[in-house]
């Protein structure tokens, strides 16, 4: 099939304040490790862990301190090594409060004495490779947290043949990718082969967004021979979207309803891959992540975040918010969580925090002009408009008609909206009450 | 205590397009078709303009007051309404006609359905059919341009009012395609300069205030039809029977570019669009064609596709990403 390289509808948020260039040409450097970490018991879709330490009790860095409740679950690690000083609970940025487990840093950064550099990396079979990944609490890093063992596990009737890496990055100011793709290209490719592996796929293909030119050049070469096809994109919001970026690929059409392996494809994110790559050769388990600070800070970066750290240790590192910061995202500013407050640790899908002034904060709604903006912005061809007045009086049933459940909450139609109406949140709201009352017939 | 934030559903970032700006650009693109019937028309037609601008925004203004509804006149919607009608009178139209125009278009059209957005016909062309009907010979005083003669009709010298007939009704000759283009020739206030409208209609498409499909779906659709109607693409003998002729006649342009692109009254679905834009295109031509007592028939054609939008907009919902082709 033909490469399409792009998708129909979509948006350019960078062209209003994109916001990139505040960190995109900075090296990630490493945050200061907080004195006490908490850690979420559940940072991933899925079943929560069960807590496998007690208080009082000494833990390395790396050790499991939460094992996996379930078959779609992943375990999570303590990020420092130190006392376990309670097993409490935590606001997560869903608004949630979550078991999380507080360990009091000692500072010596102990490695548990499983984490050590693996030889016989080379003699590994697909099944030992993804048991790997599923011990080290590998999840998918690019927001969305799904489990990376079981995305790698698809049925084998499905007959997978391609993995596509995304390194898309669409959203407006992060750039935790850019700056991985720059800087760790060849442990990048190496994650994606190990999974290629696992899967067995033969097709491989990286998307990145063509600003992003030092990244596609950087993959290039680390890709060099090795039958990977790197592929730069148009910057269009949202390039990264799964369905978006496996048809921009790959011409394939994932159906409604259905997964990326239906169509015999698997997309994973550079920092997994990243991530899978370090599980492999190291046995690192996944205890930090790359947080893109930016927006109303007063000096933006990319900072390697032990999981756990408090939010507000990231804003001081720095050099703390501007005046005038009205909102705080954990995410990127189309699809990320506003927070009401700076102590929310760090999470494994924790990719940037962004300072937002009064452009953050949403204005007044105005009635529909039906200018058809949000029609030609959505990726998923839907009428956001229609299900917007359906949504507003709660009838589900003709939302669910106008394929509502398609939406994958990207934005693009509240974004580009000039009466300012609140379509996306619609779409989740009549999403819900979708679920909702097929539930109770 | 910590500080508290903002918390809301995403996206947290907005385009910069507003609701006012869109209207403003609307105005903006009306400009050069106003200034064009300045030049033809004379003062008058600024008096004309300026009372419809006024008349509408004062009664969006006054009935939104008392019916206890949020006053929109900041939005420009109104503006853009007046500007309309006025461009829908002819010159020789008194001031009194525009003002009730104006008030017809935003009371009864535009508010009484539930104000911007909910109109399920376009205000101004609505006005001009009510006004039509029940001033059928003021409405159809049409007036020679006297290009820069600035008071033309304003002064009691009888020369000053030279009666006129419209292109479409005037004998093969009358006037030269470079007349029509440029808008030297009877016919209302905005609809002459197709020139005029044209440049109007390129900052709207460069804006992205509208989209090509409806303006292009139509006027083709009208070219096409008459082109093989009469035979003749063009010939300055054949008058109004060639299709360029058509085109740049009566209030074609006007209608295609500025009328039927009304967002409220035009479906919002791409295919919607098109058939929208299609359907114009063939009433008009079965109007002017068919019908010898109208010869023009802009405005009906949009008005009668603005009550189908809504059921063609029903029939075209696009097929959502990922709908796969059912093989029953």
């Amino acid at each position: 099939m033909a490469n399409t390289r792009t998708f129909k509808g979509g948006v350019h948020p960078h062209e209003t304040g994109n916001g990139k260039q505040s960190t995109n040409a900075q090296p990630v450097i490493d945050a200061k490790v907080p004195a006490c970490v908490v850690i979420p018991l559940s940072q991933h879709i899925g079943a929560p862990c069960k807590c496998v330490v007690t208080p009082g009790q000494a833990v390395a860095m790396g050790q499991v301190i939460g094992e996996a409740g379930g078959f779609v679950s992943a375990p999570v690690h303590a990020s420092v090594s130190g006392t376990v000083k309670a097993i409490s609970s935590c606001v997560v940025a869903s608004g949630q409060r979550v078991p999380a487990v507080v360990i009091e840093n000692d500072f010596q950064d102990r490695w548990d004495e499983n984490v050590k550099p693996r030889q016989n990396v080379g003699s590994l079979d697909a099944k030992q490779l993804l048991e790997i990944v599923r011990d080290r609490g590998i999840v998918g890093l690019g927001g969305a947290t799904f489990p990376t063992a079981v995305k790698l596990a698809p049925p084998a009737e499905k007959h997978v043949d391609t993995l596509i890496l995304n390194g898309a990055e669409c959203e407006p100011y992060l750039t935790s990718d850019h700056r991985l793709m720059v800087e760790h290209a060849a442990e990048v490719i190496d994650g994606m082969l190990l999974e290629a592996k696992i899967l067995n796929a033969t097709k491989l293909l990286i998307g990145i967004e063509d600003n992003k030119p030092d990244a596609v050049a950087a993959m290039r070469q680390a890709a060099e021979g090795k039958n990977i096809e790197v592929v730069a994109l148009p910057t269009r919001y949202p390039q990264g979207g799964e369905k978006q970026l496996i048809f921009a690929l790959t011409g394939r059409r994932v159906p409604n309803g259905a997964l990326p392996a239906d169509v015999q494809t698997v997309v994973s994110n550079v920092s997994t891959a990243y991530a899978v790559s370090k599980a492999v050769r190291e046995n690192r388990p996944l205890i930090d992540r790359v947080v893109t600070v930016a927006g109303r800070v007063k000096k933006p970066a990319n900072l390697r975040a032990r999981i756990g750290t408090p939010i507000y240790e990231l804003v001081e590192a720095c050099g703390g918010l501007e005046d005038g910061v009205r909102k705080v995202v954990l995410g990127g500013p189309m699809m990320g969580m506003a927070i009401s407050s700076l102590d929310i640790p760090v999470t494994k899908s924790t990719g940037g925090l962004l300072a937002l002034g009064e452009e953050g904060v949403h204005a007044q709604e105005s009635p529909c002009i039906r200018c058809g903006r949000c029609v030609e912005a959505c990726p998923m061809r839907l009428v956001p408009t229609r299900i917007d007045a359906y949504a507003r009086r709660s009838q589900w049933e003709e939302c669910s008609k106008l394929g509502t459940m398609n939406c994958m909450e990207c934005g693009a139609c509240t974004f580009v909206c000039p009466a300012k109406r609140e379509l996306t949140q619609s779409c989740r709201m009549a999403k819900m009450g979708i679920r909702a009352s097929a539930k109770k017939s | 205590m910590q500080k508290q934030y903002t918390v809301s559903s995403s996206p947290h970032l907005r385009d910069n397009v507003s609701t006012r700006r869109v209207m403003q650009d609307v105005c903006i693109a009306l400009i050069p078709a106003g200034l064009a019937s300045i030049w033809f028309f004379g003062l008058r037609a600024a008096i004309l303009i300026a009372v419809s601008v006024l008349s509408a925004v004062f009664c969006e203004w006054f009935y939104c007051k008392h019916a206890k509804k949020p006053i929109p006149v900041g939005d420009f919607s109104a503006v853009v309404t007046g500007l309309l009608l006025a461009y829908n009178l002819p010159a020789s139209a008194p001031w009194w006609l525009a003002a009730i125009g104006s008030a017809i278009a935003i009371v009864l059209v535009k508010q009484f359905f539930g104000g911007i957005g909910q109109n399920f016909m376009n205000p101004a062309l609505a006005a001009r059919a009510i006004l039509l009907a029940s001033w059928a010979t003021l409405m159809t005083a049409w007036v020679a341009p006297q290009g820069g003669n600035w008071l033309a009709g304003l002064t009691p010298a009888a020369t000053d009012v030279v009666s006129g007939a419209t292109p479409l009704q005037a004998e093969a000759g009358a006037y030269s395609l470079w007349d029509l283009f440029i808008g030297n020739c009877p016919g209302t206030l905005g609809e002459t300069s197709a020139l005029a409208l044209l440049i109007g209609a390129a900052y709207l498409l460069f804006r992205r205030v509208i989209n090509w499909r409806i303006p292009a779906t139509f006027l083709g659709t009208c070219l096409i039809l008459f082109w093989i109607q009469t035979g003749t693409f063009y010939s300055a003998e054949a008058g109004a029977n060639s299709a360029l002729y058509q085109l740049l006649s009566g209030g074609l342009m006007l209608g295609a570019l500025f009328m039927a692109t009304d967002y409220s009254s035009s479906p919002v679905t791409p295919w919607g669009q098109i058939i929208f834009g299609v359907g114009c295109g063939a009433l008009l031509f079965i109007i002017r064609t068919f019908n010898s007592s109208m010869p023009e028939g802009c405005s009906y054609a949009i008005l009668f596709m603005n009550v189908a939008a809504p059921l063609i907009e029903r029939v075209t919902t696009p097929k959502s990403f990922g709908e796969v082709k059912s093989h029953a």
